[in-house]
């Protein structure tokens, strides 16, 4: 190179003004590609390692014991109540939040963010002074012979309580942009209040509303906090998967416990797939809340 | 907005063409009420009917305490590990090119989606001593699964994507101008970011870290299993409030969860509060 041209050697070389140098830019990447190799990969890799660390066979034994079975079927459930009750609650809160001008507004978008700055252990523990032996509810739940502590109903509630703001915080800034002209000018064409929300809103947020839904639904299937101060952890009835997992492990059998996750990080591997294919086809029609 | 000019006066409501308010409002109220409120303020109430003398003395009880300042210590460090990599990494995601740079964009919120108990497993299992990076370090004489340490790392894998995804939008954000002015007036390459850029991400950089942090300070899961859990070196306050209710210590179980509370709200406030500067500072 110094020989083909000789003239050009002392010239400095023509480098952008707005990057850092190439050695600086390497050595950036090669600090958060190690950072990131380190601290998300390695963990994901690990997982599914051990879980086929005795072969596909004891893998898939892990899977088919009744207890996990009965984890995997007591996971779909709490999801299945939950996702959709806390998607009605988004979609009802944010109508009126992006609809309607009110007072208080701000206030009431504060309370619903409120479930993210809590502990899950505290999600958990307020439902168990509503409920427990020592509350006001509790004596009166055990003479009517309902529980809900340490059974299907807590878990649930817990769950709801941790995944609360995911479609709610998803759709509302969502729909503050889209404004209200849309709706206005189907009302004023004679549309009736619900054939405004079929045919006019949900077109509009359809892929938003997805969006929050799949991160609401990762949630509720991989809690574990708060589920784990309500559920009792009686195998086969109120374990849900993340519980059975900690169980497993911590009876030392390992390729139960890293079965079960595989699956859980499968779930969450999907999770981010569809996240980003959703980003990246309808990153508009999400809105810039990248936020959770 | 097709409303009427508004009349003098008070109103809870802007008029509005749209139906559905009464309802919408409604139900979204009577369920945050019966969800969040009510269970929340049940909590609020126990801790008010414990009484001074018996909240001090759950409050200053050395075990508690203690586990106050491990959940607070550790989440404070690692919230500043994450602030350093956290803004190194959305640096790079914003500013370079290459292969695959989707995927690694992706992957940042692994911590999002990944449940927290299967984190947990996964980490131990790579810090034990026998693991992959624990035989590592083990002839080093570093000790992470079972130690404190342990839970730095379960609180950075936690908080990453807190950091960068606030960090992120904003970097995305700066005008190429001003480096070029910067760069123009003679400033180097680290004046520039050091200079001009950083002060107008450092909002975001605070921010980033105050949701890591105060995500740390709550966080179980994922910490438990990497812990060791031993009282007055690595049990967390959430562990505490857990044991406590596994021993029907109600009251003090009630009483760690209020001092959570209370400086999770301290924290949420000072969020706002640096959000609401950095929007007037930097408009």
């Amino acid at each position: 190179m110094a020989e083909a041209k000789p003239a050009t050697v002392r010239q400095p070389r023509f480098r952008s003004a707005v990057t850092e140098t190439r050695p600086a830019r390497y050595m950036l990447m090669a600090i958060a590609f190690l950072f990131l190799g380190i601290f998300l990969v390695l963990p994901l890799v690990v997982v599914f390692i051990e879980a086929f660390q005795k072969g596909t066979g004891a893998f898939v034994d892990a899977l088919i014991d009744p207890d996990a079975m009965a984890a995997i079927r007591l996971t779909l459930l709490v999801a299945a109540i939950s996702v959709p009750a806390n998607l009605v609650f988004g979609i009802t809160a944010a109508w009126a939040i992006a609809k309607f001008e009110f007072k208080g507004k701000a206030f009431l978008i504060t309370l619903i963010d409120l479930p993210f700055s809590v502990s899950p252990v505290i999600s958990g523990l307020v439902y168990v002074l509503l409920f427990g032996a020592g509350s006001l509810l509790g004596p009166w739940l055990k003479a009517h012979g309902v529980e809900i502590l340490f059974a299907v109903p807590g878990i649930v509630l817990a769950t709801v309580f941790v995944t609360f703001p995911f479609v709610a915080r998803e759709l509302i800034p969502l729909m503050q942009e889209q404004g209200t002209g849309d709706e206005e000018a189907a009302i004023s064409l004679g549309a009736s209040g619900w054939q405004t929300f079929w045919f006019v809103t949900l077109p509009n947020i359809k892929w938003g509303l997805l969006y929050g839904v799949l991160l609401c639904n990762a949630r509720a299937m991989g809690e574990f906090g708060a589920v784990s101060v309500v559920s009792g952890h009686i195998r086969g009835l109120t374990n849900t998967m993340p519980l059975h997992v900690e169980i497993l492990y911590n009876e030392y059998n390992a390729v139960g416990a890293f079965a079960v996750a595989s699956l859980l990080a499968g779930l969450a591997l999907v999770t981010l797939v569809l996240k980003t294919l959703l980003e990246i086809r309808y990153g508009a029609e999400i809105a810039a809340t990248r936020g959770h | 907005m097709t409303s009427v000019p508004a009349s003098a006066g008070w109103r809870f409501k802007a008029p509005s063409v749209i139906p559905g308010f009464g309802l919408t409002l409604g139900f979204s109220l009577a369920y945050l009420t019966l969800i969040i409120l009510i269970p929340l303020s049940g909590l609020v109430w126990r801790t008010a009917s414990l009484g001074w003398t018996d909240f001090w003395t759950i409050a200053f009880d050395r075990r508690t305490l203690k586990a106050l300042e491990i959940s607070f210590g550790t989440a404070l460090i690692a919230a500043a590990v994450n602030v350093v990599f956290g803004t190194i990494v959305a640096w790079v995601l914003v500013r370079y090119n290459f292969p695959g740079r989707r995927i690694v964009d992706a992957m940042v919120d692994l911590p999002f989606a990944l449940p927290t108990a299967v984190a947990g497993i996964a980490l131990t299992t790579l810090y034990a001593p026998n693991g992959w990076i624990g035989a590592l370090l083990a002839p080093l004489g570093i000790k992470v699964a079972y130690t404190p340490l342990g839970i730095i790392i379960a609180l950075v894998f936690i908080g990453l994507p807190f950091v960068v995804r606030t960090v992120q939008p904003i970097m995305e954000e700066i005008d190429k101008g001003v480096e070029e002015v910067a760069a123009t007036l003679g400033a180097t390459r680290f004046q520039t970011v050091w200079r001009v850029l950083f002060p107008g991400l450092s909002p975001a950089i605070l921010t980033g870290f105050a949701l890591a942090f105060a995500r740390g300070v709550g966080e179980y899961g994922s910490v438990i299993f990497i812990a060791g859990n031993l009282p007055y070196v690595s049990e967390i306050a959430p562990l505490l409030i857990v044991i406590r209710l596994e021993e029907y210590d109600y009251a003090a179980a009630t009483a760690i969860a209020t001092i959570m509370l209370t400086l999770s709200f301290a924290m949420l406030l000072f969020i706002n509060l640096v959000q609401a500067w950095s929007r007037k500072r930097y408009g």
